[in-house]
């Protein structure tokens, strides 16, 4: 490799060819601030359109300043971070960028939590000059189940198009307009449920501003929980403990399982359950029918298509439906883990416990944003009545316990309520990318060869690369299985088998970076790839210290079919547990 | 077979053709059929003759008799007067403003004799839809020259010619084809930048009116220098004329074996495609030219990478100007050392100009590089107009910068132009006299750069905004000396943070006029008054008591009641109700009315 010799701020720097003039400068601790700039280092995803002009330097013999995050060392580069006409720059420009936005941030959804606000600050700005009655571009606002759009907020930093379009390939997003009434939209400017935008919300996710935000549905839950003829219960996803902490203060990676269920009780939740039971019982499902297939493919029965996708990340779920409308017999016709808790709580606890089903409101705790769209679908109701009524985020739980002045620090660790609250170690990893197919070949193994499983941990299958393929020997049978991250990696994938260039038995899927840990509904990642490092080894840890780590293991779950169910795939786990797709191809 | 005896060369070009020049021609071939010359006499509709300011033009060949300003109407009596007679239609013919002498040859007018025409060298001479035509005077002579040898002796030829981009940056063209050459590739491309987008400027879009062979020509040899096979001409859909001609003529290229396949049995394969702009000042910017022909949104990447090593369809790609592309078969042809010898120490050859603005010759010219401002503009263009003082010209449209009179002697070129604080540019060149407002000169170029800004990066599509509301301000007489620092300031950042060449050049506008012309930025923030009398918010219009009679005329014009008086009693205006409309002002017989 070649190395280069520069020097930045009288520091030398030797790095290797290709480096940037802002890598070269963190290598040699000087921060260099930056705006629009993103990367999800060692996830193929990257922002750099060099558009902010925030990360500006001062290098020799150059005419002007040079963009440090798009500029590559050369050797003996005298580079200068802070002189005075860079500092004037820099803080020129960003008053540029704050002459165009919203003072609103006493009131705003970002407040304390946006990049613009802290670049404000780290570089002193304490005036805005510009003339009187100066322009200010303004747009509609635009509102969906899962997100909002306030693109009078946006500065136009690309991050958001980047994730839709290069990312995900969903290619909602794009710059219209020039000049200075130049903004990211949908096409024609449609509302986002017009569009093709699959409620990823990872442009959510990465929006350094409130132009992009998940939609706001606490207050929904508080009404709820404060009204006396209503028993509300809560399930939280797996996802949601490991990121929870980050909300109080906590390093990233830090679970919190006992606090939350405390403080979920503390809320007032009649019972504080997990979503995770749901999982345990989505892998009893959707394994069978992973078995069923792989066993009649196997046996030579010609209607049988493989691979099977799994089908718990809504997200993707609508990216198949728009996108692969000819393979709609393929994903797994079980419901996700939120909605088969949903039409668990509705139809077996309710009665259960003597509760009208309208009487009972399912809440769930979700580190998705799209979540909230999917419990709106027509499917997932009976008579009007939605088997999850409300989905907030991981952030939104937190914004609750801070509203309800809970001192979530000082509270004890809980347990979850029976019987909708015990659950394995398998289910706690369907919150990370490989999690939900791990999961499941535990299951599906010990089932297809009737041995138990040694080795419990497939390292094979764990990792952060976007398309990851793994043979599982399943006693003589190969299983293949492949497991994607990002929709631009699972287009890739889909593509390939669409095409017959690749083949597998199973297919996991999901949408966000880093699977469900990377979801819009947490602490927004922000493109900090360590963040969701962290928040997946954290799940792999709390699996490890389960005693129960195999689903078909969870007692309740065993109870739960011996009472109620039957069989997996019986008549009525088939009418409770399973969905079926929809075309729903794009058409301009 | 009959001879034809003369030719009668009509002007096609836009301009021309905006005065009727295309009925002209129909009323030349009426009346020659009438007078039974049809078969004699050939009517040829030619591109631009650059004089356009007296336009439509007509040449009569073999006598070389240049008529000036001929209407539809003036076809019999040209037809019946000098093809019939021989005798000149004296009133159509040029007249010497200094002489008054009538002009016949155009060599010897002022406006044609200091310039040498190498990019426009078939401009106005032949008819750019046939190519017969540009066969004759040396067309694709070049192509086959270069053909027959080695591609890298080619290169070698344009880099010691020293031609250097007309695009407006003068980066080396035969360095650039070199780059291009070097990076290896399955698929390469050549395109051209057709893209003129200055405000005045019409020397692209003249060359491909009027000879656009010359850019087929010359997009071949570079295919064939760099191992592309394809071209791509990206032109702005307003330029409808020269689409059209650029179709004819590729057309009648690929019927001659001059672009497909095996041209000229060399086993070189090359074909050209037009790719049509919206018409987007900034895909003149390469990379963002790129992108619009990809069918991405038209702006600016961040570079490197350049388009030479990953271009159109992130393949090598050379995009040169219409104008650099037009200067090469000659190159070839007569030698670098021809071209070299043309021209100042670093910018050789020349440079096609639209002169425009307050000027006597507004017109398309090409001068060699070197020749100073003045002999452009008091010789060439023929000083200014109505006997007015010169005060400023603006070189480089929108990026460029406003120079003065203590710059009339400096030599356009590359390295003197940016010197004095403006630029080469595409070669707009506007001229402004004592009229004009330097502060609202500096307002009308933002106003186009925040108009044609991308929005990519936020220096410019910001800053540039700001820039303008802060003169517009100024203008309006609510501007402040903070807000001369402010805009300093403001200039001098954009100028450093922008990402392309579109916002790092648009303050330049604002910063050479508050260079230049700080004492008329002064006096509209400090005294509240325009020198040049152009804005109108600093005009007071107030009546002179000695001169008014009460004869109350322009009390009842006027569109506010802002004045008031009694007959026969001098009036007065209330400045709060004038809105400055000027109505009294042209109504008054007494000269009454002043303007302060």
């Amino acid at each position: 490799m070649d190395k280069i010799k520069l020097t930045i701020d009288n520091k030398p720097v030797e790095v290797a060819k290709g480096t940037t003039i802002l890598q070269a400068a963190r290598q040699v601790g000087i921060k260099i601030p930056t705006l629009c700039y993103m990367n999800l280092e060692g996830m193929g995803v990257e922002n750099r359109p060099g558009a902010c002009r925030i990360c500006v330097v001062e290098v020799e013999g150059r005419r002007n300043l040079a963009p440090s995050c798009a500029t590559d060392c050369t050797e003996g580069m005298v580079v200068r971070t802070t002189t005075p006409k860079v500092l004037n720059a820099r803080r020129t420009v960003m008053e540029l960028i704050l002459s165009n936005h919203p003072k609103d941030c006493l009131v705003c959804a970002s407040n304390g939590d946006c990049e613009l606000q802290d670049l404000a600050a780290t570089l002193g700005i304490r005036e805005i000059r510009m003339v009187e009655n100066a322009a200010f571009s303004t747009y509609r606002k635009d509102y969906s189940f899962s997100l909002k759009r306030d693109m009078d907020k946006c500065i136009i930093c690309r991050r958001c198009e980047s994730m839709c379009n290069d990312v995900q390939t969903v290619g909602a997003l794009g710059a219209i307009n020039r000049g200075f009434t130049s903004v990211v939209a949908t096409a024609f400017e449609q509302n986002l449920s017009d569009s093709p935008c699959v409620f990823c919300g990872q442009c959510v996710a990465v929006c350094p501003t409130a132009a992009l935000t998940r939609t706001d549905d606490t207050g929904k839950v508080f009404k709820a929980l404060a009204d006396p003829t209503k028993t509300v219960i809560v399930q939280t996803a797996p996802a949601v403990r490991a990121a929870l902490g980050e909300e109080f203060g906590l390093e990233p990676g830090t679970l919190v399982t006992g606090k939350m269920a405390a403080a979920l009780r503390r809320l007032g939740f009649d019972k504080v359950f997990d979503t995770d039971f749901a999982a345990d019982l989505t892998i009893m499902e959707e394994g069978s029918e992973l078995l069923g297939r792989i066993g009649g493919f196997l046996n030579g029965d010609t209607s049988i298509k493989l691979p099977i996708f799994t089908s718990c990340c809504p997200a993707w779920i609508n990216f198949f439906e728009q996108n692969y409308p000819d393979m709609l017999d393929q994903p797994s016709s079980a419901k996700s883990p939120q909605q088969m808790f949903g039409a668990i709580a509705k139809n077996y606890f309710a009665k259960k416990s003597g509760i009208k089903r309208e009487d009972l409101v399912v809440v769930s705790v979700m580190p998705c944003i799209a979540k909230k769209y999917e419990l709106t679908r027509n499917e997932f109701s009976s008579d009007g009545n939605r088997d999850v009524d409300i989905s907030i985020s991981t952030a939104e739980l937190a914004s609750m316990i801070k509203m309800a002045n809970i001192d979530f620090m000082s509270l004890p660790d809980e347990d979850f309520d029976h019987p909708l609250g015990e659950s394995t170690g398998a289910a706690v990893i369907f919150g990370t990318t490989g999690g939900v197919m791990e999961a499941a070949v535990r299951t599906a193994y010990e089932v297809f060869t009737g041995k138990t499983l040694e080795r419990l941990e497939f390292k094979e299958l764990r990792g952060f690369e976007g398309i990851r393929t793994a043979s599982v020997d399943f006693n003589g049978t190969a299983i293949n299985i492949c497991i994607a991250h990002q929709l631009g990696n699972a287009r890739k994938v889909m593509d390939g088998i669409r095409k017959g260039e690749l083949s597998f038995h199973a297919v996991e899927v999901m949408a966000c970076p880093g699977g469900c840990i990377g979801g819009a509904g947490q602490p927004y990642h922000k493109g900090n790839a360590s963040i969701l490092k962290a928040r997946s080894q954290s799940l792999y840890r709390e699996d490890a210290a389960k005693p129960l780590r195999k689903s078909h293991e969870n007692p309740y779950i065993l109870k739960l079919y011996e009472e109620f169910l039957g069989q997996p795939m019986s008549e009525l786990a088939h009418h409770l547990l399973h969905t079926h797709y929809f075309d729903k191809h794009h058409k301009i | 077979m009959v001879q034809i005896k003369m030719h009668l060369l009509v002007c096609g070009g836009t301009g021309c053709r905006a005065s009727e020049s295309a009925i002209l021609v129909e009323q030349f071939n009426k009346h020659l059929q009438l007078n039974g010359l049809a078969d004699e006499v050939k009517v040829v509709t030619t591109g631009c003759f650059g004089f356009c300011e007296k336009g439509p033009i007509v040449k009569v060949i073999p006598d070389n008799t240049f008529y000036t300003q001929v209407k539809p109407e003036d076809a019999e009596e040209i037809v019946k007067e000098h093809v019939l007679k021989g005798r000149k239609v004296a009133r159509l013919l040029y007249e010497d403003p200094e002489t008054l002498e009538h002009i016949s040859d155009s060599k010897h007018m002022e406006f044609y004799q200091k310039q040498v025409r190498i990019a426009l060298r078939n401009c106005g001479f032949i008819d750019p839809e046939n190519i017969d035509e540009y066969i004759v005077r040396d067309g694709y002579a070049a192509l086959g020259q270069v053909l027959a040898s080695d591609p890298k002796e080619t290169i070698e030829l344009l880099k010691k010619s020293g031609l250097r981009g007309r695009g407006g940056a003068g980066f080396p063209t035969g360095l650039k084809w070199e780059i291009a050459a070097g990076n290896k590739a399955d698929q390469k491309y050549v395109v051209c930048n057709a893209d003129e987008g200055d405000p005045g400027a019409f020397m692209d879009r003249s060359i491909l009116e009027g000879d656009p062979n010359s850019i087929i020509e010359a997009m071949a040899i570079c295919g064939y220098c760099i191992g592309a096979t394809k071209g791509l001409i990206y032109i702005r859909a307003e330029y409808p004329l020269a689409i059209r001609r650029l179709e004819i003529a590729i057309r009648q290229a690929r019927e001659y074996g001059l672009l497909g396949k095996d041209i000229l049995g060399s086993g070189f394969d090359f074909d050209i495609q037009l790719r049509l702009g919206a018409g987007a000042f900034v895909c003149g910017e390469e990379t963002a030219l790129i992108s619009s022909m990809q069918g991405s949104r038209g702006e600016p990447t961040i570079k490197p990478p350049f388009p030479a090593q990953s271009g159109y369809m992130g393949k090598p790609t050379n995009v040169n100007n219409v104008e650099t592309y037009a200067n090469i078969p000659p190159i070839i042809l007569k030698g670098w050392e021809w071209f070299n010898s043309i021209g100042s120490e670093k910018s050789k050859g020349t440079k096609v100009f639209a002169l425009a603005g307050k000027i006597n010759n507004v017109g398309l010219i090409e001068v060699p590089m070197g020749t100073t401002l003045r002999e452009v503009i008091f010789e060439i263009g023929g000083g200014i107009k109505d006997g007015k003082r010169f005060k400023a010209v603006q070189t480089g449209g929108p990026s460029g910068g406003c120079l003065t009179e203590q710059h009339l002697d400096t030599p356009i070129d590359y390295e003197h132009l940016t010197a004095a604080g403006s630029m080469m540019g595409s070669g707009g060149m506007i001229v402004m006299d004592e009229d004009d407002c330097m502060v609202s000169v500096a307002k009308f170029y933002l106003d186009f750069t925040v108009e044609e800004s991308c929005g990519k990066c936020a220096p410019c599509r910001i800053g540039n905004k700001r820039l303008h509301e802060t003169l517009e301000q100024i203008c309006h007489g609510k501007g402040t000396l903070e807000d001369l620092d402010y805009l300093e300031n403001l200039g001098r950042v954009i100028k450093d943070t922008a990402l392309c060449g579109l916002g790092q050049t648009s303050p330049n506008p604002v910063l050479s006029t508050m260079q230049y012309f700080k004492d008329e930025y002064r006096a509209h923030v400090v005294d509240k008054k325009c020198p040049a009398g152009q804005c109108k918010a600093l005009k007071r219009y107030i009546i002179d008591p000695t001169k008014c009679i009460g004869c109350t005329l322009c009390a009842r014009n006027c569109p506010t009641d802002a004045i008031t008086g009694d007959k026969k009693v001098p009036h007065v205006i209330d400045q709060s109700k004038c809105i400055k409309c000027g109505a009294c002002y042209e109504k008054c017989k007494f000269g009454a009315i002043l303007i302060r």
